[in-house]
């Protein structure tokens, strides 16, 4: 491979935060430069921030170094874009919240349900006559691992924010 | 001062020294056209279409280097307007479009004539406005100019209602203001300027790209001094056609697809490539793979995203290319030690002298060659020449010697045809003591022929050179030599006959079958003082030669029957 060309690098997830101005069509002018050249983006969490008139906006994405360094070039072109920078896993909190419905079909299992919950400090939101809906926070891993545990029991529906992130 | 939108708008065109806009009227953007009523400072020229307005207003700035304005209505004018607004996109271009939009109580319910111009252009501007607060109008106003300029240039887009022309606001128009959130580096880093200079002096066989980057920067004579002082050759990109005199000993014409065989050979076999303002498009580069593989790349410009965006780089320069020029040139001066590069020089010379065929053929039908031919000798010095895209496009980009920058109008990155006529007209609405002449193609010039009315009306005159052959030549080319030559909606037949079309617009022409023709109807043409049209019959057969197949590598062109020479030392 010459060393010229993008070849192949390994690809791994990556997040990207930046602060934007709250203006109509900021979201769509990035998912733009998203679709338009082919980045592929996993998750998007936007909301204030500490400072008036400015979101606060965490994205996704899996790909090699040279593509995160294009896409945080072209955000960074958007004149509606204040400042973006990749988060380093260790130098940054991640949290995401899922909210859970899940089927129990008896005594035993929301015993064991309630359990689960207590162990990984989630929490019951809302209980039917044979089912319960779980609210938890923390990092996608320990959303997943929960998830897991939940399938047996059978979850008819999840939903999960998706990431958001501040460096330390 | 306290006046309507639409007057707002017209200050603002007066106070941007927009002399000259290009445009075409409907139901809501009646107050701006109410507003241009007895209005000096602003020429408005009617086009024939909305897509004629915007590349006028492209070959306006292209040619001035000040921004081009076009305006429309809304819906399906504001929609025509895109194609032209994604080609100055493509090329860097500043403009800056207005369009009508339907009254903001009804933006949203479907209206009559509504489109959503904020979503289409959004991907093909730079940045784009939909005013929807009359407060918001005259500062959109200023951001939307100023943004079409600051750092790589681009075109701008403004979204404005009805409404928002018919409200009152506040004139208050800052000659300068500051976009915190919009700030391109200008100056190149010191430690990367010296880098860079050890980088060529160290260099055997250095070569240096120039692109249109060089011409939005005014650095032509940065550039050329810089090549002096390293007796490096220079190579230019479609776009970069004119950023050097082509006549100078150090420059070898275009690069790339249909590029000069030796420009791409030291594009391929240099140790060392300075790339100033340019994108290393794939019809630059064709394969990557196998492009420049011994050169450590130098890349300036002044959008950091486009270093290590199609190559990776070993020294990257983000600023403005005439400051990292100059400043490149301070530091080599310093640079005691530079390596020899005389056996380049020689090779070079030889590549140059092997490159320049004879191309006056004296052959009936036409060869496309000898027209270009005929145009190196007769254009004069402070002529303009646009073109279309396809076979007629490359053929002047190959053999015609462009000169002065802005000088040489050609859409590169879209590759649009019914660009050439229209940005011809703008060209000479920007210049009008410049005699200008479009290369066409018959296909392309069909496409916006109705422009000949702008340019009779406006007295705009323009010469239209048709490379005609009744075939959509470039497509044509590709199906002989890559589709076993099975001819699909290439051949265009029943075509007008230009010289009577021409009349009917009411400017003159001639036609051209022998090449003995040719130089007293490009005379006619370019003292004519009204829309004149050469319709010279070329050789259907003649194609682009030679050619890097898409996808091939630089190295391996498709030669044409005059490029003996050429190739053989090219394989040495
Ligand atoms: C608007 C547009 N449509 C289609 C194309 C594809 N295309 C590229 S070159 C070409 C043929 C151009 O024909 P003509 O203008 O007669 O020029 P020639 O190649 O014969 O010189 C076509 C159809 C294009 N570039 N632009």
């Amino acid at each position: 491979m010459n060393e010229k060309t993008n070849g192949a690098q390994a690809r791994k997830p990556y997040i990207i935060s930046m602060l934007v101005e709250d203006k109509f069509g900021v979201l769509q002018r990035i998912s733009g430069v998203f679709s338009r050249r082919g980045f592929n983006m996993n998750t998007i969490t936007v909301g204030r921030s500490e400072q008036q008139g400015v979101s606060r906006m965490t994205i996704t994405t899996t790909g090699d170094k040279r593509m995160v360094e294009q896409i945080i070039k072209q955000l960074n072109k958007l004149v509606d874009v204040i400042k973006v920078i990749e988060l380093e896993e260790n130098e940054c909190v991640t949290r995401e919240i899922a909210l859970a419905k899940v089927h129990v079909k008896d005594y035993a299992a929301r015993n064991e349900l309630t359990n689960f919950t207590n162990i990984f400090r989630g929490k019951i939101v809302d209980v039917g006559p044979n089912s319960m809906m779980i609210e938890i926070t923390g990092t996608s891993d320990k959303i997943d691992g929960f998830i897991e545990l939940l399938k047996p029991f059978g979850i008819k529906e999840f939903v999960r924010t998706g990431i958001t992130a501040l460096s330390k | 001062m306290k006046m309507s939108g639409a007057k707002a708008i017209v200050e603002a065109l007066k106070r941007e020294k927009a002399e000259t806009i290009f445009g075409y009227p409907g139901g809501v953007i009646m107050p701006f056209y109410d507003a241009l009523i007895g209005e000096e400072g602003v020429r408005h020229v009617l086009t024939r279409h909305e897509q004629g307005a915007v590349h006028a207003a492209e070959g306006y700035a292209r040619a001035s280097g000040k921004v081009g304005v076009c305006v429309s209505t809304s819906g399906p004018g504001a929609t025509n307007l895109v194609t032209g607004i994604a080609d100055a996109f493509m090329d860097s271009i500043p403009i800056v479009a207005l369009s009508g939009q339907v009254v903001t109580s009804l933006i949203g319910n479907d209206a009559f004539q509504e489109a959503d111009m904020f979503g289409i252009t959004m991907p093909i501007t730079k940045h784009n406005f939909k005013v929807v607060n009359a407060k918001d109008l005259v500062p959109s106003l200023k951001m939307a100019f100023t943004l079409a300029q600051l750092g790589r240039p681009g075109p701008v887009h403004v979204d404005l209602p009805k409404d928002i022309q018919t409200a009152e606001v506040e004139f208050d128009y800052p000659d300068k203001i500051v976009i915190p959130t919009y700030q391109p580096k200008i100056e190149p880093h010191p430690i990367q300027v010296k880098r860079a200079a050890e980088l060529l002096g160290d260099a055997e066989r250095p070569v240096i790209m120039a692109g249109g980057g060089v011409i939005s920067s005014n650095a032509s004579r940065e550039l050329t001094k810089l090549a002096e002082m390293l007796m490096s050759p220079v190579v230019l990109t479609l776009m970069g056609k004119g950023a050097m005199d082509e006549r100078h000993p150090l420059c070898l014409g275009m690069a790339g697809m249909h590029g000069r065989m030796s420009a791409n050979y030291v594009l391929n076999n240099c140790d060392a490539m300075l790339a100033v303002g340019c994108r290393f498009d794939d019809r630059i580069t064709g394969d990557l793979k196998h492009f420049a593989p011994e050169a450590k790349i130098i890349h300036i410009d002044i959008d950091s995203a486009e270093i290590g965006k199609n190559v990776g780089v070993e020294l990257p320069i983000v600023a403005d290319a005439r400051k990292a020029l100059t400043a490149i040139i301070d530091a080599l001066a310093k640079v005691k030690k530079r390596k020899d590069s005389s056996e380049w020089q020689k090779r070079m010379k030889e590549l140059m002298e092997a490159c320049e065929c004879d191309y006056g053929c004296n052959s009936t039908p036409i060869h496309p060659a000898r027209v270009i031919w005929e145009l190196n000798k007769l254009m004069p010095k402070n002529g303009i020449i646009t073109t279309e895209v396809g076979q007629n496009q490359m053929w002047a980009m190959h053999f015609f010697k462009a000169h002065t920058p802005r000088h040489y109008i050609s859409s590169g990155g879209l590759g649009t045809m019914g660009f050439g006529l229209p940005a011809a007209i703008g060209a000479k609405a920007a210049c009008p003591d410049k005699p200008v002449l479009n290369v066409a193609g018959d296909g392309s010039l069909l496409m916006v022929c109705q422009e000949f009315t702008t340019s009779v009306e406006h007295d705009l005159p323009v010469t239209a050179l048709v490379m005609n052959n009744n075939w959509l030549g470039m497509v044509k080319q590709w199906q002989k030599l890559f589709m076993k030559g099975r001819y699909s909606g290439t051949k265009l037949g029943k075509m007008p006959d230009f010289v009577k079309l021409i009349d009917a617009f009411g400017g003159k022409g001639e036609r051209v079958e022998r090449p003995s023709e040719i130089a007293e109807a490009i005379k006619h043409g370019l003292k004519s003082g009204v829309a004149y049209l050469i319709d010279v019959l070329i050789d259907p057969e003649a194609d682009v030669l030679p050619m890097v197949p898409p996808g091939g590598r630089v190295d391996q062109m498709i030669p044409s029957d005059r490029c003996g020479k050429i190739s053989r030392l090219v394989k040495r």
